[in-house]
């Protein structure tokens, strides 16, 4: 055995086996993000593919990075997109925390049906899911007059309506991306919290905490790493989602990924597709970054 | 007295589903005293002090703490404190503001809690450690931060679980002196929680003997070891060789029993509550008995066979043939030094042994 494993340590064997999820990465990951940097100071041509180097153009071409910020539209996108991605998350960890929570609370046969349940929804298309969703928030869904009416009834009768203009609004993405990504919050927060040492409550209650100051005290601060891999798990697709706002977001305050592929496609314009897209990866590394520097700091301290 | 105890437990009970995990349990606990705990595991003794403390409410029966009813009291409100037996000290607090903890609830300056810590640390040593976080100091020095969190807000009462059962033997020992110590110069009550009769012996005013949930006796640590209250409590604390015997009669304040292992009647001290012809057990401790070649001079006298010895360094334990075919246990210390030191007797020598009246237990159960 002993002999087999020097064998294997000296032939290199260890080393590939060790490599070949980087080898994937680089292949499916950072060539084609090369790719599409590369693409992103090309010049748009009405050749196919569309764009070229060269030529009588410059050899590199950062329109499209002056565009991103020079045309509204696209500054515009940005925000909405992290405003949208950025109140779903929120929501995620409001809804999210409390279930994950109570996960760790009840009994392991409880427990083991629950987490079932909130994996369920991927067992139905996320398609159609949305469709449902496009369905429920209609003008003439049962849903929409429900909520009309408990809007009427909280607000002066001026204001009153006779359904609620729900589709084709941020409201409407959020809401589908909160109920889209709400199984990606709560999985890593559940993960984190059913970690926690149980007698640790104990000990606080025991020291004169009340039950509320025992979650913020003991709880709370033990599972950020939790809430911050819940976070970017929700905010990073949230963020670039195109299939949601398409469907029941407002085309006239589109998110960055309707930008995106709307210039690949339609505009065919690939190389400020590929400007925008390099600018939304740039985007998200950032919290990716900070979250790492977090998780390095608190282990440094160990 | 019991009235004025400064706790009381009457009658308290506590079942989960069908299972009785402590059974009608009384007792009383004098303030400032170090009362022990012990048994074996599973016997009751953390849910009894997690009764105690708040987090588990009894089935039957009653707490009173310094005269008042902690019934629905709960855990945060009660002036008990406990030292919990994985010490649970907040892994993402420094050893500071873990001290620190307990404080944020009571009404004082924030120069007087500084104080306060800074006392705490002190009294358990921990000056130079009160920044780190618990996962970068050793399993005793978070025992003694769980030690001063406790005890920061000086609680009526203190419980702790196992204290020590987490520190090797040579720490362990050291650990409970300076428990005593801390206790002696803190004046709170200690409820100790142990397993190991040793640890209570060493650190108790008095020890509870539990067994399934019932407490069998309790007294002092000489009580609970010279006058054990019944063949379990003897068998517990201790090693002890236990033979059926009849009393046939009482004499000078003694009981003359028949022992059918010794083949003769033997003299013990009497005991309240037994009559003649009364079938009891004799217990003998193994280092009340004398091991010799020659027949003493003694009151009680039996004759043996040394079937096995175990030479220890300091003393010897001898295993002894009765012609009956028992066994009975021997310790004898090896006072004497040099070759002769050795042993008393050896390997089949044929021996005496004898023991006191006094030293003989005599169990009613
Ligand atoms: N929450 C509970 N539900 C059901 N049974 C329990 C519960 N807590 C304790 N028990 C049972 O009650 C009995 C006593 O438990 P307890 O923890 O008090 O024992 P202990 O004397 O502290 O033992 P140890 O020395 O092993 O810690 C055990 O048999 C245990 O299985
Ligand atoms: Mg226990």
């Amino acid at each position: 055995m002993a002999r087999l494993k020097a064998w294997f340590d000296r032939s290199g064997w260890s080393d590939l086996i060790v490599g070949l999820p980087y080898l994937w990465l680089v292949l499916f990951f950072l060539l084609p993000f090369l790719i599409v940097v590369a693409m992103s100071v090309a010049t748009k041509t009405p050749t196919a593919p569309p764009f070229s180097f060269g030529g009588e153009h410059p050899w590199i071409n950062l329109g499209g990075y002056a565009r991103l910020f020079g045309d509204a539209l696209y500054v515009r996108a940005f925000l909405i997109s992290l405003m949208n991605a950025a109140t779903a998350t929120f929501f995620c960890l409001l809804i999210g925390y409390p279930m994950a929570l109570a996960l760790t609370r009840v009994s392991k046969s409880w427990r083991n049906i629950l987490l079932m349940l909130v994996i369920l929804p991927f067992w139905t298309s996320f398609l159609l899911r949305v469709y449902a969703w496009m369905g429920l928030m209609g003008k003439s869904s049962w849903f929409n007059a429900a909520l009309t009416d408990v809007w009427n009834w909280i607000v002066p009768i001026d204001w009153a309506v006779k359904s609620l203009p729900m589709m084709h609004s941020n409201f409407a993405v959020v809401l589908v991306m909160v109920y889209t990504y709400l199984p990606f919050m709560i999985l890593p927060l559940y993960a984190s919290l059913e970690r926690l040492d149980p007698t640790l409550d104990e000990a606080a209650l025991d020291l004169g905490s009340r039950p509320w100051q025992v979650f913020l005290d003991v709880t709370l601060p033990q599972s950020i790493p939790g809430i911050i891999a819940g976070g970017l798990l929700v905010f990073i697709p949230a963020a670039g989602e195109l299939v949601i706002p398409s469907l029941v977001g407002d085309a006239a305050a589109p998110m960055i990924g309707r930008v995106i592929s709307d210039e690949f496609s339609s505009a065919r314009d690939w190389p400020m597709a590929s400007a925008v897209a390099v600018a939304l990866l740039a985007l998200m590394v950032i919290p990716t970054m900070l979250y790492s520097h977090y998780q390095a700091r608190a282990e440094g301290t160990k | 007295m019991a009235d004025t105890a400064f706790l009381r437990i009457e009658g308290v009970s506590k079942t989960f589903g069908t299972f009785h995990a402590v059974r009608d349990v009384t007792l009383s606990v004098a303030q400032g005293e170090i009362f022990a705990l012990l048994g074996g595991s599973g016997c009751g003794k953390t849910t009894l002090l997690r009764m105690l403390a708040g987090f588990e409410e009894p089935t039957a029966g009653r707490i009173y703490l310094d005269g008042k009813d902690m019934a629905g009291v709960p855990p945060w409100l009660r002036p008990v404190h406990m030292m919990f037996q994985s010490y649970a000290l907040f892994p993402h607090m420094t050893v500071e503001t873990n001290v620190a903890y307990g404080l944020k609830h009571e009404p004082m300056s924030k120069a007087e809690r500084a104080d306060r810590v800074r006392e705490m640390l002190d009294l358990v040593q921990l000056t130079q450690f009160a920044k780190r976080k618990p996962h970068q100091i050793s399993g005793g020095q978070r025992q003694r931060v769980a030690l001063a969190r406790a005890l920061a807000r000086q609680p009526k009462l203190l419980l702790l679980d196992e204290p020590l059962a987490a520190l090797d033997k040579k720490l362990r020992e050291h650990t409970q002196f300076e428990l005593m110590s801390i206790q002696e110069r803190t004046g709170v009550t200690f409820i100790v929680v142990t397993h190991d009769q040793e640890e209570a012996m060493t650190l108790a005013d008095r020890i509870a003997v539990m067994d399934k949930g019932e407490v069998r006796q309790v007294g002092s640590p000489t009580e609970v070891y010279e006058f054990p209250a019944n063949r379990f409590v003897a068998s517990f604390i201790g090693s002890i060789t236990t033979f059926a015997a009849t009393v046939v009669g009482r004499e000078d304040g003694q009981l003359r029993l028949k022992v059918a292992d010794f083949g003769t009647e033997v003299l013990a001290r009497d005991v309240a509550g037994i009559t003649e012809g009364q079938a009891v057990t004799l217990a003998l401790r193994p280092e009340k008995i004398t091991i010799s070649q020659a027949r003493p001079e003694a009151a009680n006298v039996v004759e043996g066979v040394v079937k096995d010895l175990a030479y220890f360094g300091k003393d010897s334990l001898y295993r002894i043939t009765l012609p009956s075919g028992a066994l009975v246990q021997v310790h004898a210390v090896n006072a004497r030094r040099g070759d002769e030191a050795a042993r008393v007797a050896d390997w089949d020598d044929k021996v005496w042994l004898s023991f006191e009246p006094g030293a003989a237990i005599v169990l009613g159960d």
